[in-house]
């Protein structure tokens, strides 16, 4: 049972991991501040959702961490979840008020 | 096993967080080092979690969750801040 866990354990972190690598190489490597709102506002909140149920199969497989590892991760993974696009949407109100245009083709990419 | 898998996790976070970084440098508006250290802090998160299952101490848990509440009321306080020129 213990193996068993650890499978899904091992799954659930690599696609995780995955998903931060990318998330951060789009927001380092796109050219314009909008587009690098997609990769920081959704591979965020699915990197951590995956990585924290995936720390969720260890706190089943050994009884001693219990119950109140489970919890507690369950409420990291809901709150980050409900602020990461509140954030985001902050992020990108505050930009456009303040005057920043998104990037057009004719325009030079301000990178 | 599963003790290299949680470490090399914490080493892919740990890369993200320097690309991140790099960003925050770089970034020529303010809003972009403000987005890459939002994600920095949600990654700080996962890693602090990882790193409580790594010593196998889940007390650091606690950690993650303060962090986590700082990170947002931070980042929304600085855009306020820039929005409106002020805080209160």
């Amino acid at each position: 049972m213990a193996q068993f866990f650890d499978i899904l354990t091992t799954a659930f972190l690599t696609l995780g991991c995955l998903l931060a690598l990318t998330g951060a190489m789009g927001i380092l490597r796109m050219p314009d501040f909008y587009s690098r709102l997609h990769p920081a506002g959704k591979t965020d909140s699915l990197a951590q959702v995956l990585i924290m149920v995936g720390l969720l199969f260890q706190c089943f497989r050994y009884p001693t961490i219990g119950t109140g590892a489970a919890i507690r991760l369950v409420m990291i993974t809901a709150f980050i979840f409900m602020t990461s696009p509140v954030a985001t949407h902050a992020i990108a109100r505050a930009a456009y008020v303040g005057g920043l245009r998104p990037w057009q083709q004719r325009n030079e990419p301000h990178v | 096993m599963i003790d290299w898998v949680l470490l090399g996790s914490g080493c892919a976070i740990l890369v993200g967080i320097f690309m991140l970084l790099a960003r925050a440098f770089v970034g020529p508006t303010p809003f972009d080092r403000i987005l890459a250290t939002n994600a920095m802090g949600t990654k700080t998160v996962i890693f602090v979690a990882l790193l409580g299952f790594i010593s196998k101490r889940p007390e650091f848990l606690d950690t993650a969750l303060a962090y986590a509440i700082i990170n947002f009321v931070s980042t929304i306080a600085i855009l306020k801040f820039i929005e409106f020129k002020r805080i209160g």
